[in-house]
């Protein structure tokens, strides 16, 4: 009797032990170094979020260099890239060589300027757009971050559901209806009429953003004092919160449910900047019948256009730099444009036949880089974005989707959002 | 030579430790103190301190790694802290203050509570009965019993991701089913009973068989023969089950209910994961937002030390409070059901 219920006992701790030592092992496992790299070689990390057409320049880089290796370390979004890098800096370690920045925090991270190498350099003086060497640039002449890309939007849409509901389907003939917002709105309500159980756009959060970047001081003064009670933002709120019930899909943009949307005939048209269409593809794939025309209501807009960083913290900055002035070379961001959209905010690329010229096989042979070129010169406004602007986006968006999942009226969402921004601090 | 002896004797047995005398007065046997030779004396020590210098390092580490940050939360909770910035002035209570004025404190100290009501109680529940079942003449018992296990290999992540596709609004494939036959899908990620129900699934999936294991342990451990007689007494299984298995495994009963207490009051990757929101604050109305969630809010998205460790100190007070209760209740209901 004793004997079997020890060796019972010594069964359940033996396999809770098996079970602990494969945990740990395979804890262990992620760290070990790949060994083709010998022990020679520098790896440089590159960490990204969302699609920056990386793949086959990382390969083309490692496969010439036998010195410094470049690993990429990727993840979903901004939101979770953004949470990672502060806990980093906070902690003073842990940060990868290289950390991409979205646009519209180098605001904010340009307060933390100490914690980033100093990349000016005469080599890429002139490379990029003025706009975006200005935005990476700290008050004392300090550059922060190499741009990327830019993000001109243009209106991406299905012409299969367009020609279900009736509407035209010519990339020229769409562009001619979606002058300002209010033609967008009209548009969407003719589309919902016809298809109702499909949305006109995939979410209030993507409109959010394509209507803010219109506006010249959303949610900071020039100054960035922040004032979220203003005018403008109020049009913006009353826009997406409005229309909404009828034509949005109403989920979160990047949640899982907007993810599965673009297989399931979710919606018919999205606001998207050039880096968006590598997303597109990736969500729908296997999808026939995505367009994009070469409008954007109400003028132009840019959304989004990230930038290389170096934080200060790496063992091997100055093999960092040596990297990131090559990922941000024209010659590679055409490439990376190439392979999921990122239009380029180098003024070589810009002019370069294999950026104009270029066309996307999943867009229906869309001349996609004379579009988004037409895109990025309808640009007038350049909102300013100050240190707390992705913080506030965040809780915009959160306030949207308040309205959007009926958990709250517009009123009492927007009063919620000012609170939250009060409690920004 | 002679007087020597018992000396030796007594070294020699010395290394049995109870054999030693070990208070003063025994070694003063008939009114005479004998003097202890140097090894008798350090085998004294031996016996009296080293219990504590073993025990140590445990204190040691809890001191630096438990102790120390407790206290340096404290401290910070006191001052403006910013994330990056570090200390600034001292505050008081200020930062209390605040945390304690910000609806969302209240909001999602109630979610914590309702989302470890769900998870632990349901939980204890099914991993007692479970043990109870695993502690029987099953064939392939060691297959069962390693299979309820499974589930608790597989990381938080993982387990998000496919309860995310399960509890998906629109897409999940629980809506998809329900619109099947006919009923309206549920706002899993919107309605907030609706939220806490999915996300003390994912943690009930994740320990309920780690928990029937520790109880299997404890039942295996419960004499058989108190079983004998008590089916000679003619109680059938469920009597057995009430009346000599539950009172027997008491105190492991005590210890999962208080690491489930601690670890329900602080979850974290679950809604965390759960959330769809890009800023993963508990849902855009903060609907399963938890405390540790709202530390994290205020410590890494508010970049606010101050804030964070103030919210952490009065979740610490929380768990103790909780748990004592739990202790209390536990032994109450276990004596209830062991005295006869």
């Amino acid at each position: 009797m004793h004997t079997r219920n020890t060796r019972r006992a010594r069964l359940v701790t033996g396999a809770l032990t098996a079970l602990t030592l494969t945990m740990t092992a395979a804890a262990c496992g992620g760290d070990s170094d790949d060994p083709e790299t010998g022990g020679e070689a520098t790896t440089i990390s590159v960490a990204t979020f969302n699609e920056f057409g990386y793949e086959g320049l990382i390969d083309e880089w490692n496969s010439t260099h036998d010195d410094v290796k470049i690993e990429q370390v990727k993840v979903g979004t901004w939101d979770d890239a953004k949470a990672n890098l502060y806990t980093k800096l906070a902690a003073g370690s842990g940060l990868s060589d290289i950390e991409a920045i979205e646009g519209d925090a180098i605001a904010a991270v340009l307060a933390e300027s100490d914690a980033f190498s100093d990349l000016t350099d005469p080599a890429v003086e002139g490379r990029w757009l003025d706009f975006v060497v200005e935005r990476g640039t700290s008050s004392d002449g300090q550059l922060i971050g190499y741009g990327t890309d830019v993000g001109p939007e243009g209106i991406c849409y299905r012409s299969d559901l367009f020609k279900k509901a009736g509407l035209p389907t010519d990339r020229d003939e769409v562009a001619a209806l979606l002058g300002t917002w209010d033609d967008y709105f009209a548009l969407g309500e003719e589309f919902v009429d016809a298809e109702p159980d499909v949305a006109w756009y995939d979410s209030s959060g993507g409109l959010a953003q394509a209507m803010l970047n219109q506006v010249e001081n959303p949610f900071e003064s020039d100054d960035d004092v922040i004032e979220t009670d203003n005018a403008e933002l109020k049009a913006v709120w009353d826009a997406v919160t409005g229309n909404a019930e009828k034509l949005s899909t109403r989920t979160g943009q990047w949640s899982d449910d907007w993810t599965a949307s673009f297989q399931n005939d979710g919606f018919a048209t999205m606001a998207c900047p050039g880096w968006m269409l590598g997303v597109i593809e990736g969500n729908a794939e296997g999808i026939e019948g995505w367009d994009i025309a070469d409008a954007f209501p109400g003028g132009g807009g840019n959304w989004g256009g990230s930038y290389l960083t170096v934080p200060a913290q790496g063992d091997n900055v100055e093999e960092a730099k040596e990297v990131a002035e090559w990922l941000t070379a024209p010659e590679q961001q055409t490439k990376a444009f190439a392979a999921k959209g990122t239009f380029p905010s180098q003024v070589e690329a810009l002019s370069s036949p294999d950026v104009t010229d270029a066309v996307n096989a999943f867009f229906n042979d869309a001349p996609v880089g004379q579009i988004l070129a037409n895109r990025a010169e309808a640009v007038t406004v350049q909102p300013h974005k100050g240190p707390k602007y992705s913080d506030i986006l965040q809780a915009f968006q959160a306030a949207t989707l308040r309205v959007d999942d009926g958990s709250q009226d517009a009123d009492e969402s927007w009063e919620q959002f000012q609170a939250d921004v009060e409690a920004l601090g | 030579m002679s007087q020597t002896k018992p000396d030796d004797a007594d070294t020699r047995s010395g290394r049995d430790v109870s054999s030693l005398p070990l208070r003063g007065p025994r070694s003063r046997e008939n009114g005479v103190t004998r003097h202890l030779t140097w090894r008798q004396r350090l085998s004294r020590w031996d016996a009296r301190w080293a219990p504590y210098l073993f025990v140590s390092p445990f204190f040691l580490v809890f001191a630096v790694v438990g102790l120390f940050p407790l206290v340096y939360t404290a401290y910070v909770s006191l001052h403006d802290w910013g994330l990056l910035s570090g200390k600034g002035e001292f505050v008081g209570l200020d930062n209390y203050r605040e945390v304690l004025a910000n609806p969302y404190f209240l909001k999602q100290t109630v979610n914590t509570l309702s989302i470890f009501v769900l998870s632990s109680g349901p939980q204890i529940v099914i991993a007692v009965v479970l043990a109870a079942m695993l502690d029987t003449q099953l064939r392939g018992r060691t297959w069962w019993r390693m299979g309820i296990l499974l589930p608790f290999v597989v990381s938080p992540v993982a387990v998000a991701i496919i309860f995310g596709s399960l509890f998906g609004d629109k897409y999940g494939v629980i809506n998809q089913g329900l619109e099947l036959i006919g009923i309206d899908g549920i706002a899993w990620h919107t309605d907030r009973l609706a939220s806490h129900v999915a996300i003390a699934t994912m943690v009930n999936w994740r320990w309920t068989g780690f928990n029937a294991l520790i109880f299997l342990a404890a039942m295996q451990a419960v004499p058989r023969d108190l079983y004998e007689s008590a089916s000679l007494d003619g109680a059938g299984k469920v009597r057995q089950f009430l009346s000599v298995t539950l009172p027997m495994i008491r105190p492991t009963m005590i210890f999962v209910v208080i690491t489930s207490t601690i670890g329900g009051l602080q979850i974290f990757a679950e809604p965390r994961l759960f959330d769809q929101t890009n800023a993963r604050n508990g849902g855009p109305d903060r609907q399963f937002g938890t405390i540790t969630m709202l530390v994290y809010d205020f410590g890494w998205q508010l970049r606010d030390l101050g804030r964070a460790s103030a919210t952490a100190w009065m979740l610490f007070l929380m768990i103790l409070v909780l748990a004592l209760i739990n202790l209390v209740l536990i032994r109450r209901l276990g004596s209830l059901g062991g005295g006869r």
